[in-house]
């Protein structure tokens, strides 16, 4: 196989649904999904902290999955479905815990927010009942530099809880 | 921090990946989950001229059992295998360590391909692998071959791979009905690299342990078949002196890197507090069983 010359940026055309709109574009094979969806779509609400996967700021949802968006090519999105805290925030999934995070003061900064909206988000969705112990560990990838977690571990206990019909 | 300029490929099957991997050999760089992949190209630690996507190769997938051995294709995500009912029924000890790896999102893309390719010191699936006496398939345009995991893992991120061979997937011997197995890591925060591991496996009639199989990890370059310390367990019951011995045989068998996670002797201290809560708590895991 040839491959073009090396000091060319390499495009290549993806066409993916990104919060449920589907969008064709070409993008240099080089740049993340994150940066693609802030730069190339305008959707700023997924963060970038460490660029390389210790801290989720950038977490969005791939093919329904919460991943790294910083460690995932935009390239490699092509054919999938993308949801980012736009999204989740439009269809109203995440609209009891977003409530629960402004009542219980689980963000200061609001930095780290929607990451950590899009892992609980996960957590929710899922058959999951864990305790405090196991929502820590579940949420153990997203870093706060403000709250200390225990807010962030109480909004998603209650949401946790409710929908659960526990409380 | 963003990649350097790359060429970005996408095989669809296997006899294109390794005929692009024969092609660049060593300027080439495979990507799986990339969860190990990325970091280094983001901050360019690391600059492939060719970057070899193999998401979208569905021989790579998939777990099964077959011919007496579980595979476990390279494209198995780590979630998949935590999720595997087949996993948690033939390979416990795997269903045990996998939810120390990572954090869920890593979890969601990070593959055991990619895991057991790079041969991080640290990770827990290569002391599985090696623990369990399982084995890897390489395949380049030479041909396909079986390594088994006592021969595959050399050194610090130094395996029996070849540049141009793509590891396909990992085949692992069922665990015996009558075999316990146990893990155990230390590390500073959940999810975070062990500074001190234990992956093993051994059976257990009226108290005596036979056939122990101890793999440490963490504290050394490689995974280590601890092949003093497993002669110091052989047909004994534990007991305070076979304590003793094996703590003692530990120290033939590791030899713990130095770094800023502590000092040799600190970690060799460190595995054996592991070695001796994973053997206390096997008496009560053989009664659950
Ligand atoms: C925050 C964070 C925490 C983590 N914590 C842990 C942890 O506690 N334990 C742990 O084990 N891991 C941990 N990891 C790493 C994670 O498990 C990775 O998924 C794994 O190490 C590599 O798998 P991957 O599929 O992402 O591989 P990639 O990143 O895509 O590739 C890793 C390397 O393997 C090569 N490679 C991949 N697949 C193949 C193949 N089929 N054939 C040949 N070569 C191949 C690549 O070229 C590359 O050199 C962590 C990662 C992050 C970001
Ligand atoms: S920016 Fe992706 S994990 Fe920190
Ligand atoms: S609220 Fe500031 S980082 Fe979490």
């Amino acid at each position: 196989m040839s491959l073009a010359d090396d000091s060319l940026e390499e495009t290549m055309a993806v066409t993916m649904t990104v919060n449920g709109e589907r969008v064709s574009r070409a993008v240099p094979v080089r740049q993340n999904l994150i940066d693609f969806l802030r730069t190339g779509l305008g959707l700023t609400g997924s963060h970038i902290g460490c660029e390389h996967g210790i801290c989720g700021a950038c977490s969005l949802r791939l093919d329904g999955a919460v991943v790294r968006g910083c460690l995932t090519l935009a390239v490699q999105a092509d054919g999938a479905e993308v949801v980012t805290i736009e999204g989740l925030t439009a269809s109203g999934e995440a609209a009891d815990l977003q409530a629960a995070f402004v009542e219980r003061n689980a963000l200061q900064c609001g930095y780290c927010t929607p990451g950590m909206l899009m892992t609980a988000a996960e957590l929710l969705a899922s058959d999951a009942t864990p305790d405090r112990d196991g929502i820590r560990e579940f949420m153990s990838g997203n870093f706060c530099r403000c709250t200390g977690y225990q807010a962030i571990v109480d909004a998603i206990e209650t949401v946790l809880r409710k929908r659960r019909r526990l409380a | 921090m963003k990649p350097a300029r790359f060429h970005y490929v996408r095989p669809a099957s296997i006899a294109e990946a390794v005929l692009l991997l024969a092609e660049h050999g060593e300027d080439a760089s495979i990507l799986a989950g990339g969860q190990s992949l990325m970091p280094v190209l983001n901050m360019r630690l690391s600059r492939p001229r060719v970057v070899v996507d193999i998401n979208r190769i569905a021989k790579l997938k998939g777990i099964a059992l077959a011919d007496g051995a579980v595979r476990i294709g390279a494209l198995a995500r780590h979630v998949e295998v935590m999720r595997s009912p087949l996993i948690a029924r033939h390979l416990p000890l795997i269903a045990e360590a996998m939810p120390n790896v990572a954090h869920v999102a890593v979890r969601n893309r990070g593959t055991f391909g990619g895991s057991v390719a790079l041969a991080d010191p640290s990770a827990e699936m290569p002391a599985c692998l090696l623990a369990l006496g399982g084995a890897v398939v390489l395949e380049s345009t030479r041909g396909r071959r079986q390594v088994a995991a006592e021969d595959y893992f050399h050194g610090l991120y130094d395996t029996a791979r070849r540049p141009d061979e793509l590891l396909i997937e990992a085949l692992i011997p069922p665990q015996r009905p009558d075999t316990l197995s146990a893990f155990m890591e230390l590390s500073r925060r959940h999810g975070d690299f062990a500074i001190a591991g234990l992956a093993c496996t051994l059976r257990h009639d009226a108290g005596v342990i036979h056939a122990p199989r101890l793999v440490y990890f963490g504290s050394e370059p490689r995974p280590v078949l601890a092949r003093t310390a497993m002669a110091a367990l052989d047909g004994k019951a534990w007991s305070p002196a076979t304590h003793d011995a094996v703590a003692a045989a530990l120290a033939d068998d590791l030899d713990p890197i130095d770094n800023t996670f502590g000092s040799p002797a600190a970690k060799l201290h460190l595995q054996r507090v592991v070695t001796r809560r994973v053997l206390d708590g096997l008496p009560d895991k053989a009664r659950a069983a």
